[in-house]
């Protein structure tokens, strides 16, 4: 059908400078901006990454993550993939993208290129990092805990979920909670009758460095659970570490203003839809007297002259 | 006369011999941590003790335990004829069936110095390797950097394949059993290349640790395995 096919290619452009074809339909920030990184007390832009420190002191999660957890996860571990990101962009295509554009233009649907481990890396780092806090844990409230319990039944059910996944990644990879919004997982299919309902908490695994950017999630929480995030402050028993996690570093407000961001981001993008849908149709000259006219025709004059039989 | 008594005979031997009361019940086998032939300590320098007893006692140790949970679990599933079990345990097995086939010959794999441990293959072994890869050294190189290059858990294995007589360096991820990457591998040597092998010394560095470990590689059981496989 003319009226779809012309949604779609719409929907998809080509960068002239890149050469690799961002869906915008499939992510919603997608823009060819480049990621400014602001040095303190300097107007020097630079298109290279930079190792962003965590938003407290190293010593700061002790005793439930030790200081010299975060000298090597941080200092050696976080710094090597920003390092390597950063000696594998220079003079490409992926210089001065963002971040997360990197991610999914390496994600590359599947058939993974290979800056895309540095770069999914670094950035799960950076949101672990902004995940925690020194005197962490509780219980959400408001917005949150309402998905919580309306998407998991109850806030331990939630936890019990979370740390199940994070327990049952086998070998290296992530647990999330993330924000699942309003599609079918059909390629290109849209909800014809989006409600609230639709979109929705979901608790999800990943191996590796793989984050739900990907597929499309908005993340609000992540526990790394690499041997390496707890190996010297647990050894082998990652259960506990994530127990300790939850009861005593997670940011809840941090994961509550992501949700905000997130419902908007995701409200923002209906509109565009929908605004996108009603250009369409609009962008269409059909005469008022054949509105009856089940025949689709892309009429090119306002003439009263249809050629509907 | 002559039937009642052989019936007879039969019903108390069906009494007195329980397996025969289910039929499908096989006793199931369970698996125990095979003991190391050499003591923790007996790796250092190359190998911490400390890591030798987390990676023996605890690591492998839990392979083994859950292996069995989820034999067990099978087990139960096959007979109650429930496939949507018996599928959905197929990962618990190989993650753990896995790690413990992986281990078991891992710890065969090493030795300490004074027994063997880091002298170079002769024999058989080393003329294939010579000739397949030029020198030990060259496999060692060639070997670490698929072992240092290896995203996140995983072994690197040198194997044969008993098909073709032909040596093969193989990663495998997770706990994937070398013979995944192709029926006919047998695995001589493997290095394992999970952090838990090498954070509490190492750190992040782990190429030190592959540089490191081959002072303990026992080559003559990687040997016997290559004669046998090759005879």
């Amino acid at each position: 059908m003319a009226a779809t096919t012309s949604m779609v290619t719409s929907l998809t452009f080509t960068i002239p400078s890149l050469g690799f074809r961002l869906p915008t339909r499939s992510y919603p920030c997608v823009k060819p901006q480049r990621r400014f990184v602001r040095k303190a007390a300097s107007n020097v832009i630079t298109a290279t990454y930079e190792l962003k420190a965590p938003p407290y002191p190293l010593n700061a999660l002790e005793p439930h993550m030790s200081r010299e957890t975060l000298e090597y996860h941080w200092g050696k571990h976080h710094r090597t993939y920003v390092e390597n990101l950063n000696k594998q962009v220079v003079g490409t295509d992926l210089e001065g993208l963002s971040l997360e554009d990197i991610i999914i233009v390496t994600y590359n649907k599947g058939d993974i290129l290979p800056a895309f481990n540095n770069a999914a890396q670094a950035w799960n780092h950076d949101f672990f990092w902004e995940s925690m806090k020194p005197g962490g844990g509780g219980k959400p409230s408001g917005d949150l805990l309402d998905l919580i319990e309306r998407d998991f039944g109850s806030f331990e059910r939630f936890i019990e979920e979370f740390k199940s996944a994070a327990a049952t990644q086998f070998g290296s990879g992530w647990a999330w909670l993330a924000y699942k919004a309003n599609r079918i997982d059909v390629e290109n299919a849209v909800n014809p009758w989006p409600s609230e309902k639709d979109k929705k908490l979901v608790i999800v695994k990943s191996p590796n460095a793989m984050n739900p950017l990907v597929w499309d999630y908005f993340p609000l929480l992540t526990i790394d659970v690499w041997e390496h995030a707890y190996y010297l402050d647990f050894q082998n028993q990652r259960p506990d570490y994530i127990s300790v996690f939850m009861e005593k570093l997670v940011s809840w407000e941090t994961v509550n203003t992501r949700l905000e961001k997130a419902k908007a981001r995701a409200a923002e993008r209906e509109m565009e839809e929908e605004r996108r849908r009603k250009e369409e149709e609009e962008g269409k000259p059909t005469n008022e007297e054949d509105d009856d006219d089940d025949l689709e025709m892309y009429v090119d004059n306002d003439n009263d002259d249809s050629e509907a039989e | 006369m002559a039937l009642r008594s052989s019936v007879t005979r039969r019903t108390l031997t069906l009494g007195l011999n329980s397996t025969m009361l289910l039929p499908l019940s096989r006793s199931l086998q369970t698996f125990s941590l095979p003991d190391l032939p050499y003591d923790y300590g007996a790796l250092e320098p190359a190998i911490s003790g400390e890591i030798m007893q987390l990676h023996h006692q605890k690591h492998h140790q839990t392979y083994i335990t859950n292996y069995n949970k989820a034999l067990e679990q099978l087990h139960e599933a096959i007979q109650k004829g429930d496939s949507s079990t018996v599928v959905k345990l197929q990962s618990a097995i190989k993650f753990n069936g896995g790690g413990h086939v992986n281990h078991s010959i891992f710890w065969k794999n090493l030795a300490p110095i004074r027994e063997g441990g880091g002298e170079p293959p002769k024999a058989s072994l080393g003329w294939a390797i010579d000739t397949h890869f030029g020198s030990l050294e060259s496999l060692i190189q060639k070997m670490n950097a698929e072992g240092a290059a290896l995203q996140g858990s995983g072994w690197v294995w040198l194997g044969v394949n008993k098909e073709l007589k032909k040596l093969v360096i193989e990663t495998t991820p997770n706990q994937d059993p070398l013979v995944t990457k192709g029926p006919h591998l047998v695995p001589l040597l493997g290095v394992d290349v999970w952090e838990h092998a090498y954070y509490l010394q190492y750190k992040n560095v782990r190429p030190d640790y592959l540089k490191n470990i081959w002072k303990v590689i026992n080559w003559k059981y990687a040997s016997e395995v290559y004669e046998k496989e090759c005879a």
